[in-house]
């Protein structure tokens, strides 16, 4: 069980932000991705979901393997916090709904609609829904927006016990997680030197 | 050399700019000569008097209008399989001279069906499946108008154009199906059959349908050859701001 | 898959809309040529089958700008994208729930409505039938046209622009089949075409509509 990135160039936009990134993971491993707004971490965390293709270099990993969390959580709000999570949990095949309700502190609001949930509520549930992936590598865009500290905390504690059961994180994020073990990409180094368009277009005439 | 080289942008403008200036002097030629020999040195017909010349213009455009459809689904799949730029810009480049074209034929096809039909419009298979084509140029349009960024635009307007051309095909066979119509059917081909087109208007026929085919092929290179100075100026403008 | 079905149809339900706004549109078009035309009976009864399909057909198009630009919006798309399912199958999927939330009420409606144009007697059952048959298709065609437009905001119109050349074929051989019936002829050439239609769409559609998704996702 490894993921490993290789001399891997991404575009947003036609224009090379990101290249030569390089690192590897391997089982019960962590990397906190930083960088400067708009340098690329969300179009680099895409292109290892598979949601967009990359320029060049490669992403091995185990099939089927990796998930995905974003800005966007996809809850419906006119479902409660248990048929969101249950729906989730039926797309991948595995159970553990009241368990990931238990661990994100979730098991109260259960009955709750996810329209009258606060932001940070929201964001809980749809943390919540990577336990119900049964995926092993988490890919992470900025899990902490709008948690309080005790929640970051207990998020934390999630996934340290998700490395612990041999399962692998990618993690995005400007504040501080408290996960001392997990390393650390800085990513401002890969910024593309020079911004071509991709498909052979721009260099081209030059 | 492959073929494909032409497909290199910088390439496609240096061979273009050479073609180009023939390209549009023999369309002139072909254009003068075809519709003055067309128009004033053939015999009026016996039954339809001298409206029937209109067909000089109505035929060839009636054909250009399909084949430019043809042509972008040509030019689609080549991107898709092979993602060369010059490709997906012709496409667009096509469209709105498809578009032209098509209502040109349907506005000669109304000024020649009044004296004969006695009706501007009639809902005929033939004219019914132009009106369809058209709209489905107007969406292929619309499409690439739409979509902001240039490769997203053209992939789903290549795919648009795929699923679009089963659809045009299926509608030509439906409003067949639909109503059995007025139009009379091609004659062009119907040498030695019975009902064919008179020779005396055949040579001039010909040579108006090689004017009007070079006359899409030039119009597609300018507008193409604008594209790529259009996409070439956004990719300067990006990178200078990122810069 | 079962699961996203359920999904779609418990949203469509709970968030109302839907359903109800299609068949009161079909309602509304029903009530509104008449108005229109005149009230004979006779020329009622000739423009029926046309009115009918028309009818049901645009308002099968109002809800389709919803297929996916929900999902789209709140980022379950990505996560749909990701996960297990193919997404040819959650087109297919979405599709279907579509169709049983619009084209299967529509149908069902479709007689009641009939009654009102005054159609014939014998066109009633192949009014059912032509637009079980064509009626998925439109979910379908709709699907993928849904799924060129995913990206574009305020896409709705020319969502329309987009799909109602294609519901052309299903538009002509269902209407088909309803006028050949209420007046007692032969419907089984335009009723095998409409369902050829029909079975072809499903059959294709839903991987140029899963090739569209994965591009407006990049």
């Amino acid at each position: 069980m490894e993921l490993v990135v290789e001399n891997l160039s991404v575009a947003r936009g036609g224009l090379t932000v990101l290249e030569g990134v390089s690192f590897s993971l391997a089982a019960g491993q962590a990397l906190i991705l930083r960088g400067p707004n708009g340098v690329g971490k969300t179009t680099l965390l895409r292109t290892l979901a598979g949601l967009q293709p990359a320029v060049t270099g490669s992403v091995s990993a185990p099939p089927e393997s990796l998930t995905y969390a974003a800005h966007a959580d996809g809850l419906k709000a006119v479902l409660t916090v248990e048929e969101n999570l249950q729906f989730w949990a039926a797309i991948h095949g595995v159970g553990g709904v009241a368990q990931a309700m238990a661990q994100m502190n979730l098991t109260e609001l259960r009955a709750r609609r996810a329209a009258n949930l606060s932001a940070g509520q929201k964001r809980r549930l749809g943390l919540a829904r990577l336990l119900v992936t049964g995926r092993s590598v988490w890919v992470l865009d900025e899990p902490t927006v709008s948690l309080d500290v005790a929640s970051v905390a207990l998020f934390a504690g999630v996934v340290r016990a998700h490395l612990a059961a041999g399962g692998m994180a990618l993690i995005a994020t400007h504040i501080d997680l408290g996960l001392t073990e997990a390393g650390v990409l800085e990513l401002a180094p890969y910024k593309a030197k020079t911004p071509v368009a991709t498909g052979g277009f721009d260099e081209a005439f030059t | 050399m492959s073929l494909w080289e032409y497909a290199n942008p910088k390439k496609f403008m240096q061979v273009s700019a050479g073609v180009l200036p023939w390209v549009v002097g023999l369309t002139g030629l072909c254009l003068v000569v075809g519709l003055v020999w067309g128009f004033f040195f053939t015999p009026d017909d016996y039954k339809q008097g001298s409206t029937v010349k209109i067909l000089f213009v109505h035929v060839p455009t009636a054909m250009m209008a399909i084949n430019a459809w043809v042509m972008m689904l040509v030019a689609s799949l080549i991107w898709l399989v092979r993602r060369h730029h010059v490709s997906a810009l012709a496409a667009k480049a096509a469209a709105p001279v498809g578009l032209t074209f098509t209502a040109i034929a349907l506005v000669t096809g109304a000024f020649w069906g009044q004296p004969m039909w006695g009706t501007w419009w009639a809902w005929d298979p033939r004219l019914t499946a132009f009106l369809i084509l058209a709209l489905f140029y107007l969406g292929y349009m619309a499409l690439w108008q739409a979509v902001e960024d240039p490769d997203t635009a053209a992939d789903l307007t290549a795919v648009l154009c795929m699923v679009g051309s089963v659809f045009a095909v299926l509608s030509r066979y439906a409003v067949k199906f639909w109503n059995q119509g007025l139009h009379q059917d091609s004659t062009i081909l119907k040498v030695g059959e019975k009902d064919p087109l008179d020779v005396a208007y055949y040579l001039p026929l010909l040579v108006c349908i090689a004017g009007f085919v070079l006359l899409f092929v030039a119009l597609v290179l300018i507008r193409t050859r604008t594209e790529i100075r259009a996409r070439r100026l956004s990719a300067l403008q990006a990178r200078e701001r990122i810069a | 898959m079962i699961a996203l079905l359920i999904r779609d149809l418990r949203l469509a339900f709970r968030a109302g809309g839907g359903f109800g706004l299609g068949l009161a549109f079909f309602l509304l078009v029903a009530v509104l040529v008449p108005l229109g035309v005149g009230p004979e009976g006779a020329t009622l009864a000739k423009i029926a089958p046309g009115i009918l399909w028309v009818g049901a057909l645009l308002a099968c198009l109002l809800s389709l700008d919803r297929i996916f630009a929900l999902d789209f919006e709140d980022g379950s798309l990505d996560l749909l994208a990701t996960s297990p399912i193919p997404l040819e199958g959650v087109v297919a999927i979405k599709a279907l729930a579509h169709w049983l939330v619009t084209g299967l009420p529509l149908t069902l409606a479709a007689p009641v409505l009939g009654v009102l144009l005054n159609l014939p007697g014998p066109g009633y059952l192949w009014l059912v039938v032509s637009l079980a048959a064509g009626t998925p298709a439109l979910s379908v065609i709709g699907a993928f046209g849904a799924a060129l437009t995913v990206g574009i905001k305020r896409g709705g119109l020319l969502l329309s622009l987009l799909v109602l050349p294609l519901y052309v074929p299903t538009l002509i051989f269902g209407a088909e089949v309803v006028k050949r019936g209420a007046a007692g002829a032969d419907v089984s050439v335009p009723l095998l075409l409409l369902a050829g239609i029909t079975a072809g769409a499903l059959a294709l559609l839903p991987f140029a509509a899963a090739a569209a998704i994965r591009v407006n996702l990049r």
